[in-house]
C-alpha cells in the first residue's frame, strides 16, 4: 500500500475522471471487461475485510450484493421518471441520483449484514460459512417472491447509470476505506480477533463487536457493488446472486491470499479475465477454469499472490 | 386426514433420499472435518450412470433396476475414491479453508465436465423399475416410493453393520474420534479415508438414482439443491453422527413436502436454510450430536 493513502485516493479519483473523459476512444468490450473487474475488486476487497482480516468465513456475500442491487435499482426506477421525465436528466442530475441510489443500496445491505451478523457471528468456521450461505439463499428466495421487485423474472429496464468513472471511483474508495481501517489502531482489533480470539478476549477486546463491524462494512460495499452491477447489466434476477456467486468471490479472496489486499485485487483481475481469455474454447472454458482452481489450490495453498514467507499461518 | 397421510408419505420418500446423501456428508465430515462440496455432484454422476445403463437393460424389471443401481454405486465409489486420492489427499495437512475451496473446484469441474459430456439440457430418466400404483384407502402409494423407502432402509442397515460390526468400520470410528491416536494404534488413515469416500459416494449414487426415479428430469446441475439440503439434514441430525443424518433427512424431507403443499410453496427452497439457521443458533451440535466445549 502507498504510504499516503489520502494521496492514493485523490490520485485514483483523478485517474477515474481521466479514463471517463477518454472512454469514448476505448474499445467498448475492454470497457465492459474493466467494469466487471472493478465490480469484482470491490466485492473481493470488501469480503477480504471479513474473511481475510477478521478471520470469519462468510459465504453470503452475493446475498448482500443482491440487496444492494435491488434497492438501488428500485430507487433509480422510482425516482428517475418522476424527476427527469421522458428525456432523462443532465449528467450531473443522473449522477447525483445514482450516487444516492448506490448509498441507499449500500446502507440497506449493511443493515441486512447487521441482521445476519448479530445472531450468526456467535458461530465459528464451517458453521458460520453455512449460516451465511443459508441467509444468502433465503435473501434470494425472498426476492423471488416479492412481486413488486419483479419476482422470479427480476427487475428490467434499469437505467444505464454505471459508467467507468463510478466503478473506478468506488474501487478506490473501497480499497482506501479497507486499508485505512485495517491500518488504524481500531483495525488492529480485527487482526487480533483473527489471530487468536481467546487471547483477544483475555486482553479486553470485544471480539463480537469487531466481527459485526467487519461484517457490516463488508456488506455495505457488497451492496455498492450490487448497485453498480445492476446499473451495468440493466437487468437483475434473483438467480444471478445465488451461492455460486458468493463462492466466486471467496475464491478470489483465497487465491489472493487471505488478508492481503494487493493479492486479492490481483486475483480479482485474474479471475475476471480468465473466463474472457478462455472464451475462444467456449464450452471447455469453465472446465478449464475449475481445473485451474484445483491445481492452484494444490500448488499454492497459501494463495497465488502471497509472497510473505514465514509470516503466513498455513 | 388422507391428504396429510399422502403428504407424509411423499415427504418420507423424499426424506429417505436426503438421508442417503446426508450420510456421505456426515461420514466425510467425521473423518476429515470438512464439507465435501463435490458430494452433490457425485450424486449427479450417479444419476447419469443410471441413465446410460438404464437404456441397456430392459425397462420395468426388478433385476434390471437393481443391477443399474449396483453398477452406479460401484462407479461412484470409484469416482469418490479417485477424487479423494487426487484432490484432497495432497492437502491433508493444509488449512480446512483450502480443502474447502478445492472441494468447490472439484464440484465445479464435475458440473462443467458434465455439461460438456451430457449437455446442459435436461434428459428423461428411464423407468428402470416396474411401475404400479397401490390404493390404500384414499392414499396412493407408488411403487417408486416403496422402492425408495425399501432401498434406503436396506442401505442404512448395511451401513450401520459396516460401521459397527466390521474392522474397517471400527477404524473409521477411531479416525473420526482422534486421527493421531488412530495412527499410533496402527490404523492406516489413508485407507480408511479412501474407504469412507467410497462408501459415501456409493450412497450418493443410490440417492441419485432414487431421486431420478421420482423426479425423472436429470441435468448436470441437478445435484446442487438436493446436495445443499442434504447437508442441512446432516447438520440438523448432528454432523458426524450417522443415525442423526438419517433422522435429519427424514425431518427435512417431510417439512419441505408439507411446505410445498401449503400456500407458502414458493418458499420451499428457503425452509431448509431457515431450519439450518435455527438449529445452528439454538443447538449447534444438532439433534443427536454431542456438544463439545472448546478447550484453551
Amino acid at each position: 500500500m502507498p504510504p499516503k493513502p489520502h494521496l492514493f485516493l485523490l490520485g485514483a479519483l483523478l485517474v477515474a475522471f481521466g479514463v471517463q473523459h477518454y472512454s469514448d476512444s476505448f474499445n467498448p468490450y475492454y470497457l465492459d471487461v474493466l467494469t466487471g473487474i472493478g465490480i469484482n475488486i470491490i466485492l473481493a476487497v470488501s469480503l477480504n475485510l471479513v474473511n481475510g482480516y477478521t478471520g470469519q468465513f462468510s459465504l453470503g456475500h452475493a446475498g448482500f450484493m443482491s440487496v444492494g442491487a435491488y434497492l438501488s435499482a428500485a430507487v433509480t426506477l422510482y425516482f428517475a421518471p418522476r424527476w427527469f421525465g421522458e428525456n432523462g436528466g443532465t449528467a450531473l442530475q443522473e449522477g447525483g441520483l445514482f450516487l444516492m441510489a448506490l448509498i441507499a443500496g449500500g446502507l440497506s445491505a449493511a443493515f441486512a449484514g447487521l441482521l445476519v451478523g448479530v445472531p450468526s457471528l456467535r458461530l465459528k468456521g464451517d458453521y458460520l460459512a453455512l449460516v451465511t450461505l443459508g441467509f444468502g439463499e433465503i435473501i434470494r428466495v425472498t426476492f423471488q417472491n416479492v412481486e413488486a421487485l419483479g419476482g422470479a423474472l427480476g427487475l428490467n429496464g434499469i437505467p444505464p447509470y454505471t459508467t467507468i468513472f463510478w466503478v473506478l471511483a468506488f474501487v478506490a474508495v473501497t480499497i482506501f476505506v479497507v486499508t485505512c481501517i485495517v491500518k488504524s489502531t481500531y483495525g488492529r482489533g480485527f487482526l487480533a480477533t483473527r489471530d487468536d480470539e481467546i487471547a483477544s478476549e483475555a486482553v479486553g477486546l470485544n471480539t463480537t463487536r469487531y466481527k459485526i463491524v467487519a461484517f457490516v462494512i463488508g456488506a455495505f460495499f457488497a451492496g455498492i457493488a450490487g448497485g453498480l452491477y445492476g446499473h451495468f447489466k440493466l437487468t437483475i434476477t434473483p438467480t444471478g446472486f445465488d451461492f455460486t456467486k458468493s463462492i466466486e468471490i471467496v475464491v478470489m479472496v483465497i487465491l489472493g491470499g487471505m488478508g492481503n489486499t494487493l493479492g486479492v485485487i490481483l486475483a480479482a483481475i485474474l479471475l475476471t479475465l480468465l473466463p474472457e481469455v478462455l472464451r475462444p474454447i467456449a464450452e471447455y472454458r469453465m472446465v478449464l477454469y475449475s481445473f485451474l482452481l484445483i491445481v492452484l489450490m494444490l500448488a499454492r495453498p497459501q494463495g497465488l499472490f502471497n509472497f510473505k514467507l514465514g509470516k503466513s499461518k498455513a | 386426514m388422507s391428504e396429510f397421510l399422502q403428504q407424509l408419505l411423499n415427504g418420507l420418500s423424499l426424506g429417505a433420499i436426503y438421508a442417503l446423501i446426508a450420510l456421505g456428508y456426515t461420514m466425510v465430515y467425521g473423518v476429515l472435518r470438512f464439507i465435501n462440496f463435490a458430494h452433490s455432484d457425485v450424486f449427479m454422476v450417479g444419476a447419469f450412470i443410471g441413465y446410460y445403463l438404464g437404456k441397456l437393460v430392459p425397462e420395468h424389471t426388478v433385476w434390471g433396476g437393481l443391477g443399474v443401481l449396483a453398477a452406479a454405486m460401484i462407479g461412484c465409489a470409484l469416482l469418490g475414491m479417485t477424487i479423494e486420492r487426487l484432490a484432497y489427499r495432497p492437502l491433508r495437512s493444509a488449512p480446512t479453508l483450502n480443502v474447502l475451496i478445492t472441494a468447490i473446484g472439484v464440484s465445479l469441474l464435475l458440473e462443467y465436465t458434465g455439461q460438456v459430456f451430457f449437455g446442459a439440457a435436461p434428459r428423461n430418466f428411464p423407468e428402470i423399475f416396474p411401475k404400479q400404483n397401490f390404493n390404500l384407502g384414499s392414499v396412493i402409494v407408488t411403487s417408486n416410493q416403496l422402492i425408495v423407502i425399501a432401498v434406503s432402509i436396506v442401505l442404512m442397515i448395511a451401513l450401520q453393520l459396516i460401521v459397527y460390526r466390521t474392522k474397517i468400520g471400527t477404524a473409521m470410528r477411531a479416525v473420526s474420534l482422534n486421527p493421531k491416536a488412530a495412527i499410533l494404534m496402527g490404523v492406516n488413515n489413508d485407507v480408511v479415508i479412501s474407504f469412507t469416500f467410497g462408501l459415501g459416494s456409493a450412497l450418493a449414487a443410490a440417492g441419485g438414482i432414487l431421486y431420478a426415479l421420482n423426479y425423472p428430469s436429470i441435468d448436470p446441475l441437478m445435484g446442487v439443491m438436493p446436495g445443499l439440503k442434504a447437508f442441512v439434514a446432516a447438520i440438523l441430525g448432528g454432523i458426524g453422527n450417522i443415525p442423526g443424518a438419517a433422522l435429519g433427512g427424514l425431518i427435512l424431507g417431510t417439512v419441505e413436502t408439507f411446505v410445498s403443499g401449503s400456500q407458502f410453496s414458493t418458499y420451499k427452497d428457503a425452509i431448509a436454510f431457515a431450519i439450518l439457521i435455527i438449529i445452528l443458533l439454538f443447538r449447534p451440535a444438532g439433534l443427536l450430536g454431542k456438544f463439545t466445549v472448546e478447550k484453551v
